[in-house]
């Protein structure tokens, strides 16, 4: 077996292992709570899959999480741990709304690259600090970016108070139409009133431009490395300290372009709140997906799915069961990869011993 | 003037005893190489367990018993998936953080049919019917607090054990070699001291007389913060708690008076910790593990996931 197809069927099992755990603890509470597990998986199955707004909406969740799972991908590719995404996307979809409110009178095909810059411009803004401070001083990014996040959370609730929302409310201003991503319903009808936005494509070529240049390209490469031997990096003269600031960069950057599904592509403004919780939930996509095309678009459309069911169970059970449920798929993903990754590592010992 | 100081130490005081429990729990769990960022979810987990409990047999010494066994639940969790399951510390905190935040808002919801706030508990009723700064120093919890903070300071530096655990954290080899096991130290020193966590919760939930959604509020990842900032020392970050706790009061008694100076303020610990983190890490400090004190945290095996 070649170690590509090696490492996809070991991820498809890690995946499908995860999957069957997460599942018996939502059987599990759902019971708890004195409501079937059966009808209410076929709820949400209904809900979700089963009509073709179901499917717009899941879709449109699912389009900041992907953001997100490449974001954390990015970093983790360079050993890195990104837990700052949630703070990266807000920051950067408040600071993109207020630049592309500003974008009056410009052709769309000026306006929405320039409000996608700002975007990812905020993101990386507030990835920056976690980054030199991981390169330069040797600060955990972990702690970092955790700090981050909370910071992001006080300087949004300032900003908002202290002039950038419209009086009396927690919204900012309108961003100008020609900045708007249109909606995916313009192209299928059928998708009529959901949410998804170009931003779905926009994500997916984004997602097919990291996973070629991951492999392919000299940066990517170099980022492995980093992660697999800082010591042997610096005898090769590859800048670790500099390829460690990129990457966070970088990660935060593809975070912030989050803001593109929810500030261009649904709501038109930035409101506090809005797209909550997805930079958490990306770091389940990235451990699911596991750095490859296929599997980032599959967990994201996964978590995206749980995402959307949640809001359509949540008359029948809380909705906060998929954040539990989602914890528990972290910890079983987390389990189960380092479960198999020491069988798969045993068999390549046995074979090796019998060659 | 007096009864505005009085008011602000009797506010500090209130609020120190979640962020104290939380990082004297986190400096003795992270001081034997387990990294634990699951403050935050202990906190909140602890506070609604303790207040079910409460509920339940209207007993405030149950309730309280019940938050700490709830924390130490979390810390045995976290030491099962990290140190026998082999799960990434920071994953399975993250995880327990997310477990917890959600599962709390699901009780509340299965238990009260409420999604923000539980019923009224009585808690400890001490010294009623006096003030509030003489109310706040009969609170057992607080006295409590204390004990805990001085004796697991004193054991982590002085005791035999303590030694064993400040060793499983900086030289994992030399405990190996002096025949302890490395995962016993290490899952007793995760669950004590997030069972210390616990009883933060429980003061923090005591303290509003009921549990409300989120009402952790960032508390444990301020005591993570000051945990990291003390260089893993419970005593000194405990003294930190009490800058934080101070801050945080400030806020309270300020409120309404200065709404965006508020939202500054509670920004503070967070902004001072990442500061002085850049100014006292050692600078390229190639393995850069959660080392900001001159200590390389990566060596210790469980420590960032890596196997021993």
């Amino acid at each position: 077996m070649s170690g590509l197809l090696r490492g996809s069927v070991a991820g498809l099992l890690v995946a499908v292992l995860a999957l069957a755990i997460a599942w018996l603890a939502f059987d599990l509470l759902v019971i708890g709570y004195g409501e079937s597990p059966h009808q209410l998986i076929v709820l949400l199955v209904r809900g979700t899959w089963g009509t073709a707004y179901g499917i717009g909406q899941v879709l449109y969740k699912a389009t900041p999480l992907l953001f997100g799972g490449i974001a954390v991908s990015i970093a983790l590719r360079a050993g890195l741990f990104n837990v700052g995404v949630e703070g990266q996307m807000s920051i950067a979809a408040l600071g993109a709304a207020v630049v592309a409110a500003r974008l009056s009178g410009l052709s769309p095909w000026l306006a929405v690259p320039i409000a996608l810059a700002a975007a990812a411009f905020f993101g990386a803004l507030w990835a920056a600090p976690a980054a030199l401070l991981r390169a330069r001083r040797g600060v955990h990014e972990v702690i970092a970016t955790i700090l981050l996040n909370r910071v992001a959370d006080g300087v949004v609730t300032f900003l908002l108070a202290a002039g950038l929302a419209l009086p009396a409310s927690v919204r900012t201003p309108a961003i100008a139409p020609s900045t708007r991503l249109a909606r995916l319903e313009t192209v299928v009808p059928a998708l009529a009133g959901s949410a998804v936005s170009y931003a779905l494509p926009l994500g997916v070529a984004l997602l097919l431009l990291w996973s070629v240049s991951a492999r392919w390209t000299r940066l990517g490469r170099e980022l492995e490395q980093v992660a697999q031997g800082p010591e042997a990096c610096a005898a090769e003269h590859i800048p670790v300290a500099r390829r460690r600031f990129e990457a966070l960069v970088l990660s935060g950057a593809v975070a912030g372009l989050a803001a593109s599904a929810t500030v261009f592509g649904y709501k038109g403004a930035f409101e506090q709140g809005l797209g909550a919780g997805a930079g958490f939930i990306s770091i389940a996509v990235a451990l699911l997906g596991r750095g490859s095309f296929g599997g980032l678009l599959a967990a994201a459309l996964l978590l995206g799915t749980l995402q959307q069911g949640g809001l359509v169970i949540n008359a029948r059970v809380p909705m906060e069961i998929i954040d539990v449920v989602s914890a528990v798929l972290i910890v079983a993903v987390a389990i189960a990869d380092r479960k198999l990754t020491r069988l798969f590592g045993a068999l390549d010992h046995e074979r090796r011993l019998a060659a | 003037m007096i009864t505005l100081l009085a008011l602000l130490l009797a506010q500090t005081v209130r609020t120190l005893v979640p962020y104290v429990c939380a990082a004297v729990g986190g400096a003795l769990s992270e001081r034997s190489g387990v990294v634990n960022i699951a403050l935050e979810g202990i906190l909140l987990a602890s506070g609604l367990g303790a207040v079910v409990v409460h509920v339940a047999t209207g007993s405030a010494v149950a309730g309280l018993a019940a938050g700490v066994m709830v924390g130490a639940v979390f810390g045995a969790l976290h030491a099962l998936l990290v140190l026998r399951a082999g799960a990434n510390a920071i994953l399975s905190g993250l995880a327990l953080n997310l477990f917890a935040v959600a599962g709390t808002r699901f009780l509340l919801r299965a238990l009260y049919r409420s999604s923000s706030n539980s019923p009224p508990i009585s808690a400890f009723r001490v010294a009623e019917g006096s003030s509030l700064l003489v109310r706040t120093f009969a609170d057992p919890i607080l006295w409590l607090a204390i004990v805990l903070a001085v004796a697991t300071a004193h054991f982590l530096a002085k005791s035999p054990t303590g030694l064993r655990i400040r060793a499983a954290g900086e030289s994992p080899e030399a405990v190996l070699s002096a025949g302890l096991s490395l995962g016993r130290l290490r899952a007793g020193a995760v669950i004590v001291g997030s069972a210390i966590c616990g009883l933060g919760g429980v003061a923090l939930a005591y303290d509003q007389h009921q549990f409300q959604s989120g009402m952790s509020g960032g508390r444990g990842f301020i005591a993570l913060a000051a945990v990291v900032l003390s260089g893993w020392r419970p005593g000194r970050a405990a003294l930190l708690c009490g800058a934080f706790a101070a801050l945080d009061a400030a806020q309270i008694v300020l409120q309404d008076r200065m709404r965006s100076a508020q939202d500054l303020l509670a920004m503070l610990p967070y902004v001072v910790t990442l500061i002085l983190l850049g100014v006292a890490a050692r600078p390229r400090d190639s393995r850069g593990g959660i080392a900001a004190a001159g200590r390389d945290w990566t060596r210790a095996p469980a420590a960032l996931g890596k196997e021993s």
